[in-house]
């Protein structure tokens, strides 16, 4: 079918199977970021405080906002992946269940460590 | 229709062994990236600023150097796995080769960098 994939009805299983590979893409973006974090410290004043105000900068709330949902929701849907790695959980309503679970939970420990960091 | 037998197209193809373990160290990853990046995520969150002296102070700290280190390892390891997947997924013939070569090298010498920066940070420069 590919690349006619609005060819299928919503289901919240594959859009959150493709939301885990496109967060985990996204992700090791942020490893990038996670690296360049660790060098500018260990570089000294001048060079963490050009980080700082990029991370300081709009542009950097932004990306600081999505990689905090993309992490949350990477983090608790591999812990779903991981529930069925041990064989549990494979009905559909099961699945379904389990599956908006991770939506909220990721969408509140977002929200959460966004307000504790900015707020 | 080839006159290749079927035993003669799969000998030297590889065992099935890489597979499983490439899906075992995945795992494993995870795993341990649970408590670990909770760990980053909470210290991150209760630092009482984001200025240098304490970020210094932070990662110099040795417990803390220690546990940047194993997440550090850990995460390019799992980055490195789940991206070589969507490579393999996506791309095909000499592109998917070099991509996936180029890939894993700049893995290896991002994980060589972030452990050189933390060990300077805590060891002195």
């Amino acid at each position: 079918m590919s690349p006619h994939l609005s060819a299928y009805r919503f289901r919240i299983t594959s859009t959150l199977s493709i939301l885990h590979r496109m967060t985990g893409v996204a992700l090791s973006a942020g490893t990038l970021l996670f690296a360049i974090w660790l060098i500018s410290v260990a570089s000294g004043a001048e060079s963490y405080s050009s980080f700082a105000s990029f991370i300081g900068s709009w542009l950097g709330a932004v990306i600081i906002a999505g990689f905090a949902f993309a992490f949350f929701y990477h983090l608790s849907n591999g812990i779903r992946h991981l529930f069925w790695d041990a064989g549990k959980g494979f009905e559909i309503e099961q699945a379904q269940a389990s599956g908006w679970t991770v939506v909220a939970v990721s969408a509140i420990a977002t929200v959460l460590t966004l307000l504790s960091i900015w707020v | 229709m080839s006159l290749k037998s079927p035993i003669g197209r799969v000998l030297g193809l590889g065992s099935a062994k890489e597979g499983t373990e490439h899906w075992w160290h995945q795992r494993l990853t995870a795993v341990a990236m649970v408590p670990l990046t909770l760990w980053f995520v909470v210290s991150m969150i209760r630092l009482p600023d984001y200025g240098f002296a304490t970020m210094q102070a932070f990662v110099a700290a040795p417990v803390n150097a220690v546990l940047l280190l194993l997440l550090s390892g850990t995460l390019l390891f799992h980055s490195a796995l789940g991206t070589q997947v969507v490579i393999e997924d996506y791309l095909h013939g000499g592109s998917k080769l070099v991509t996936l070569v180029a890939t894993r090298f700049a893995y290896v010498a991002l994980a060589v960098a972030t452990s050189f920066a933390i060990l300077k940070n805590s060891l002195g420069s």
